[in-house]
């Protein structure tokens, strides 16, 4: 059992680092708590795996440290770290009989094998592998090799956390889900902290209860999947979560006469809080950035005042919903109409509830400090 | 069933493959054949003499005593070189300018002509001008590939690993290098030992280049001719004499041709039951039990 810590954490694969763009991982401080499900999620080429690997020792981190429970771990090798990993690509030991694979973890560190007995049917009890104990690890399918190597994890008594790099990427799509709720089971049943790799969004918020967004080998959010979706709090993560992603568009925040400031896009007016623009004047910027999830555009069946004229581009049926896409000032945007709405046509009016409406300045979200006082 | 039989051209297909495999293999495969049931003195006079070559082969005891030889020479060299090729393709560097290096050196005695290689044992062994013979000598032990049938064998086996280990090393080398990085992590984290990683991960995944190690290694060695026939010629007396020495002795230098033939034949089915033997046996070790 371990809280997993990792302090002013940064990696950098080059012997000598200059900038910020050599680094696979830049600078984070970051705490999974201990027994938690969480999935590090992020495009390819995100720092993801470097990340995994660093926790578990297959890594040295060039700057940094990684605590477990407050411990320094940085100087530990991977096997002296209670750690288990399960890699994307099934790992084996092909001549071994099921029993023996997951035997072995036990047996190097000298378990008596009356305990092994009892602790390897347990295990292959919960993965459903007690048919298959004694056949030889090589002629298993696919996602069998895959329960085994999760099974060489589980064994251990000592595991404080089991870490998965993408573990379902060679797993047939109708066996993906019965493996996903096999694991959320055994994370139930065991209590131990678990990383779940991955890049599908779908699998993240299946598996966690809380997800890690990782761009740019940094976490830019690390939230529950309903936050990640309600609240992205960096652009990226707007535009990876959902589907569609998060709608943005560049607007201006311009000063008027009256000394108030406004958002303007083109010639339209974006409604926002007195605690928003008052937040953006001081902060200074002229060019912001709004985001509007699909889900949350409103499409209007008739004429509104409040609302904007656009233009109706195409609508893709996607079966159980459907959706709009239209423009916007000039600007393609994407709205998520429920299936029992009417197809709409030609010039409709739509609007976007301000409590949707995202304001983001160089990526990141700003939100009126009046309002977290409130919330205080 | 009549349309089956239509279309037969693609046979024809084969029929490169087919006469190429005739000139190299079948048919001078036939001229032995020719020869190892008929007693030859020119063209025209032949005698048909059935098995009596053969059976004058099976019963020839010089035979058996190289057959004998033969076979402790080929086992021998592979209980060296395949254990000792395996480390050494374990210790060679993976990485940077010593990887490229490293094969270099180990692959410099498979690029030396064979008789070339003898002529260097020959000379290497030799107490007066080699080195490894006036080293012998200095340190006091008794060594002359020439007269002493031990010394002789040594020589021998040495020079076959030194010319040969590099081809298995070579061949491990390059089955080591495909296992993925990944079997190496997943053994750390299981915290397996060293011997553990080498049993279960790397010697599975060698298999199959070890097995066409340990084929071409059997074969090579167990036809082996040039080396020993230029260091020691056979001798001394004929305790160095191979199969194919033995053979070529009586094809060339007796011209019984007809006793050699089916002497190339019986030798021919032997190597080729030995590999068959041992092919199949590895391959049922494989297999799921």
């Amino acid at each position: 059992m371990a809280e997993i810590t990792l302090n002013s954490l940064a990696h950098s694969y080059g012997e000598k680092p200059d900038g910020q763009k050599e680094y696979a991982i830049r600078e984070m401080t970051h705490v999974w708590e201990q027994g938690g499900a969480f999935a590090l999620l992020g495009p390819s080429g995100c720092g993801k795996s470097t990340l995994l690997n660093i926790i578990s020792g297959l890594l040295e981190p060039s700057e940094g440290e990684v605590l477990f429970d407050g411990k320094r771990v940085n100087e530990l090798k991977p096997e002296e770290r209670n750690i288990a990993q399960v890699f994307q690509f099934p790992v084996v030991y092909d001549t071994m009989s099921v029993y023996d694979n997951l035997a072995f973890p036990l047996r190097n560190i000298g378990v008596p094998e009356y305990k092994v007995r009892s602790k390897v049917h347990e295990v292959a009890e919960i993965l459903e592998l007690t048919e298959q104990l004694k056949r030889k690890a090589k002629g298993l399918s696919a996602d069998q090799k895959q329960k085994v190597s999760m099974g060489r994890g589980l064994v251990r008594d000592d595991v404080s956390a089991i870490l998965f790099d993408e573990p379902l990427t060679v797993i047939d799509p109708q066996l993906k889900w019965k493996l996903r709720r096999k694991l959320k089971q055994i994370h139930e049943q065991f209590n131990i902290t678990m990383v779940y790799v991955t890049h599908d969004q779908l699998e993240a918020s299946t598996f966690a209860d809380k997800i890690a967004v990782m761009y740019n080998g940094q976490i830019v959010q690390f939230g529950t999947p309903r936050e990640l979706f309600e609240n992205p709090a960096h652009t990226f993560v707007g535009y990876f979560i959902g589907s569609p992603g998060m709608n943005f568009f560049e607007a201006d925040l311009i000063q008027q006469a009256d000394g108030t400031a406004a958002i303007r896009f083109g010639e339209y007016d974006i409604t926002a809080s007195q605690a928003m623009l008052a937040q953006l004047s001081d902060m200074q910027v002229n060019k912001i950035t709004l985001g509007i999830r699909p889900e949350f555009v409103h499409v209007w069946d008739g004429k509104s005042d409040d609302a904007f004229l656009v233009e109706v581009d195409y609508v893709e049926d996607l079966g159980t919903y459907k959706i709009l896409s239209f423009l916007f000032n000039g600007q393609m945007m994407k709205a998520r109409l429920s299936e029992d709405q009417k197809i709409p046509s030609g010039q409709i009016y739509v609007s976007f509830p301000e409590q949707w409406t995202k304001v983001y300045v160089n990526d990141y979200l700003v939100e009126p400090k009046q309002e977290t006082q409130d919330a205080n | 069933m009549q349309t089956k039989v239509e279309n037969n051209k693609a046979w024809f297909l084969v029929l490169p493959v087919f006469l190429i495999v005739a000139f190299s293999a079948i048919i001078p495969l036939m001229t032995v054949v020719n020869y190892s049931v008929q007693d030859i003195f020119d063209p025209s006079t032949r005698y048909f003499v059935g098995t009596e070559w053969f059976q004058q082969v099976m019963l020839d005891s010089r035979l058996h005593d190289a057959l004998l030889r033969q076979f402790i020479y080929s086992f021998t060299v592979l209980a060296i070189e395949i254990p000792l090729g395996i480390c050494v393709a374990l210790m060679m560097p993976t990485k940077g300018k010593g990887a490229s290096l490293a094969l270099i050196l180990v692959a410099i005695p498979l690029l030396i002509p064979w008789n070339v290689v003898g002529t260097i044992w020959q000379i290497f062994g030799r107490a007066d001008i080699g080195l490894f013979g006036a080293f012998m000598s200095y340190i006091g032990v008794d060594y002359n590939y020439a007269s002493n049938p031990t010394d002789a064998w040594l020589t021998v086996v040495l020079m076959d690993v030194w010319h040969w280990t590099p081809l298995v090393a070579l061949l491990c080398y390059s089955g080591l290098r495909a296992i993925p990085e990944v079997y190496y992590q997943a053994a750390r984290i299981d915290r397996a030992s060293r011997w553990a990683v080498f049993r279960y991960i790397q010697l599975p995944k060698l298999t199959n280049v070890l097995i066409i190690g340990v084929l071409l290694r059997f074969m090579d060695s167990f036809m082996i001719y040039t080396e020993p026939f230029v260091l020691t010629g056979g001798g001394p007396g004929s305790s160095t004499t191979f199969l194919s020495q033995a053979l070529v002795q009586q094809a060339i230098g007796q011209f019984d041709l007809g006793p050699a033939a089916a002497f190339s034949l019986v030798y021919f089915l032997i190597i080729l039951l030995v590999c068959w033997v041992f092919y199949t046996t590895i391959m049922n070790m494989q297999k799921d039990k």
